[in-house]
């Protein structure tokens, strides 16, 4: 397990230890089972067979890239097993068999566009790891930039894990775009924002926006190299809600007071919390009893309120831009004021028309 | 001679079985196990995992010929694997999308079938493909570099950096091939619910007899006079080419069997498993099918078939109980049988039924 779905399995594990203290669900106590996908897609839909196949579990958290998530897909659509994702992903996906507690674009990159075009950004250049995400984000950016007279410079992609920056860098420079759109994955990141550092570039002459960069992976980078520059989440360690305060308190107590939270992190944990919430209202863990029951089921989680979106099976929630601080957490500047209805396939989008 | 080609503790060519009996016999009770007792033993799930296994096995099988009998070390197995699995998964695809576009393509913004998928709509044609694919690049690639004289460390870099750009290739062309999601999401598997127990046990069951097929074709291939040049050019190239053959039509030919060999492999992994990507035919699931044989024995083509298998056991075992040190354990593997014994499991089997004889008799 990579580093970062290691924290989404322990926020997942401390939910489910205060199900359980709280007497459980339906009377009964959840007992986890973890498998490890080892970041290799048919990995994931072998385990996710044997979880469902051999240890018959209620229902099952995970998945970390888009990939992976492709991957389990058949095997929940055709075992009718429930699948909570906790990423936030490039959308177009609406699996009767899957519940997406992670952003879709409407909720992340679409803000984060509306962002940088208040600030008056209209040039903007594209970096990306080369797979799904990335890609799929990139044709919604464009598609967006067409339609508010903004330009996209350049459009990159380096393979994942790629570490060597400095030819992108300089055609970065070299474009001078007003804001950089960083799609990157994990640590890609790292190489990133040091050689974009070495080269002089500051994060007030040209803000870097990262999609895929939370307080996790701002330790792994190291704060200097990534300080100023702007990030699109749902959620923070940061975040002034009461359910934030209880759920950073205990995550620091079980794992460690030198441990951060992040958006899929918290995400992941929701979505126990969520499933707790549909099946206690279905009265059963019976997985069609609960899809029904899911719609509608709303809690104040440390995000703010959530709502289960009973259509597409994503969930309502309130986009937020933050900056890096130089203490490594991530100050709120922006957020959408309310929890935004989940638009996987960006119908209620007019610029949107031509993409699927 | 390089490190990498086959050194000199080759064994010995056997002329005559010892005991005519005992290799069939062996056969029997294998093919039984396999045919029989696994498929009322094992759940649907683990059995699902077996057939996975062979289907590896069915590659390694491939590399025993090229490399254990042919000396040529070939650490791009997965380019022809893969091929054969993505000429599989397009017809897979284009058969679940009854006409439509296949799911990936309408989310990479793709709005008319590319004219390279059309033929794979037909099933007769995607299964030949699976074959001829990887055979005809095998010709080319064999062609020109054995011709050439490249051979050894230059011929296994060669075959890796095949399997690094394959894979840069299938993932930046989304539109085209699903890019790192690879192809998955099949139900039907010629009008079979791929979902069943039932249809996944008559794929294990298919997937053993293709092995079964393939080995003793392999093995007959290895037993005649094609067989006894291809060791002569792995044990002295020059000496053959000297007595007037060309060795490196035997290398080519021995190297595009090899290849169709992981073709097939590919086009049943397909409906095992569900998925074809990227992930899976790149430099290192093709160092791994490599490391199996050398564990299996790459010597003896049971060997390097049951080195596959053990290996792909492992593999779940450790991930279930060990998942952080399953990469340790695999490298500790390696490096233990390839120091205490260099010819693999095989090669100590053989020693220690050859000590018993001596001592027997």
């Amino acid at each position: 397990m990579a580093i970062s779905e290691v924290t989404v399995r322990d926020a997942e594990l401390l939910a489910i230890d205060e199900i359980n203290a709280a007497g459980g669900v339906l009377g009964k106590k959840l007992e986890p089972v973890v498998e490890d996908g080892a970041s290799d897609w048919p990995t994931f839909a072998e385990k996710a067979t044997k979880l469902i196949a051999q240890d018959k579990v209620a229902t099952v958290f995970g998945g970390w890239t888009s990939a992976s998530r492709k991957a389990m897909l058949p095997v929940f659509e055709k075992r009718k097993a429930l699948l909570w994702y906790p990423v936030q992903y490039e959308g177009l996906e609406s699996s009767p068999y899957i519940f997406y507690t992670g952003a879709t674009t409407n909720q992340q990159i679409v803000p984060g566009l509306d962002y940088l075009k208040e600030k008056g950004k209209k040039k903007l250049f594209l970096v990306g790891s080369d797979y799904v995400f990335p890609r799929t984000a990139n044709k919604i950016i464009k598609a967006y930039a067409a339609a508010n007279g903004m330009e996209v410079l350049g459009e990159e992609y380096t393979p994942l894990g790629h570490t060597e920056y400095s030819t992108l860098v300089n055609k970065i420079t070299e474009a001078k775009p007003d804001a950089v759109f960083n799609t990157l994955n994990g640590d890609s990141n790292v190489a990133f924002f040091k050689q974009l550092k070495s080269a002089g570039v500051s994060a007030e002459q040209m803000p870097v926006m990262s999609v895929s960069v939370a307080e996790e992976e701002v330790k792994g980078i190291g704060v200097d190299n990534v300080a100023g520059q702007l990030v699109a989440w749902n959620y923070y360690q940061t975040t002034d809600t009461p359910a934030n305060q209880k759920f950073v308190a205990a995550f620091k107590a079980k794992y460690g007071a030198d441990k951060v939270t992040s958006d899929p992190m918290e995400a992941g944990y929701n979505a126990v919390y969520l499933w707790a919430e549909a099946a206690k209202k279905a009265g059963s863990t019976d997985v069609e009893a609960v899809k029904k029951a899911a719609g509608g089921v709303s809690l104040d989680r440390p995000e703010g309120k959530v709502t289960i979106d009973g259509d597409n099976q994503h969930v309502y929630k309130t986009a937020r831009i933050g900056v890096v601080q130089p203490d490594g957490q991530i100050k709120e500047v922006w957020n959408s004021g309310e929890p935004i209805k989940p638009d996987p396939y960006l119908k209620t989008y007019s610029w949107a028309g031509g993409l699927v | 001679m390089t490190a990498v080609e086959a050194p000199a503790e080759a064994p010995p060519v056997v002329r005559r079985e010892p005991r005519r009996w005992q290799g069939p016999a062996a056969f029997a009770a294998v093919a039984l196990l396999a045919l029989v007792v696994a498929p009322l033993l094992l759940e649907p799930f683990r059995l699902g995992l077996l057939a996975k296994y062979l289907c590896y096995a069915i590659v390694a099988l491939g590399i025993g010929l090229a490399w254990g009998q042919g000396g040529m070390l070939t650490l791009g197995q997965g380019v022809f694997f893969g091929l054969g699995g993505y000429a599989m998964g397009m017809y897979l695809k284009l058969h679940d999308a009854g006409g439509d576009l296949p799911d990936f393509m309408v989310w990479s913004g793709v709005e008319k079938l590319p004219a390279l998928w059309t033929p794979f709509g037909n099933p007769v044609f995607a299964l030949a493909m699976a074959v001829v694919v990887p055979v005809v690049v095998a010709l080319l690639l064999g062609a020109l570099v054995f011709r050439q004289r490249v051979r050894g460390a230059y011929f296994a870099i060669l075959t890796q950096a095949l399997a690094a750009a394959l894979v840069i290739l299938l993932v930046g062309q989304q539109g085209l091939t699903g890019g790192t999601n690879g192809l998955t999401n099949f139900f039907d598997f010629f009008g079979q619910d791929l979902a069943a127990d039932e249809t996944q046990r008559g794929l294990y069951l298919t997937v053993a007899v293709v092995l079964g097929v393939l080995y003793l074709g392999a093995r007959q291939l290895v037993r005649s006079r094609f067989g006894r040049l291809l060791l002569a050019v792995r044990d002295g190239e020059d000496r053959v080419r000297f007595l007037g053959y060309n060795p490196a039509t035997v290398k080519t030919l021995t190297f595009a069997v090899s290849a169709g060999m992981a073709g097939i492999a590919g086009a049943l992994f397909v409906p095992v498993v569900g998925i074809i990507s990227p992930a899976l035919l790149g430099v290192v699931p093709s160092l791994e099918l490599v490391v199996g044989v050398a564990v299996g024995g790459r010597f003896a083509l049971a060997g390097a078939l049951l080195g596959a298998v053990v290996m792909g056991y492992a593999r779940t075992y450790f991930s279930e109980e060990l998942p952080a040190a399953w990469l340790y354990l695999q490298g500790a593997l390696f490096v233990l049988v390839m120091t205490l014994a260099p010819r693999g499991i095989a090669g100590l089997a053989a020693g220690l039924v050859r000590r018993r004889r001596e001592a027997g008799t």
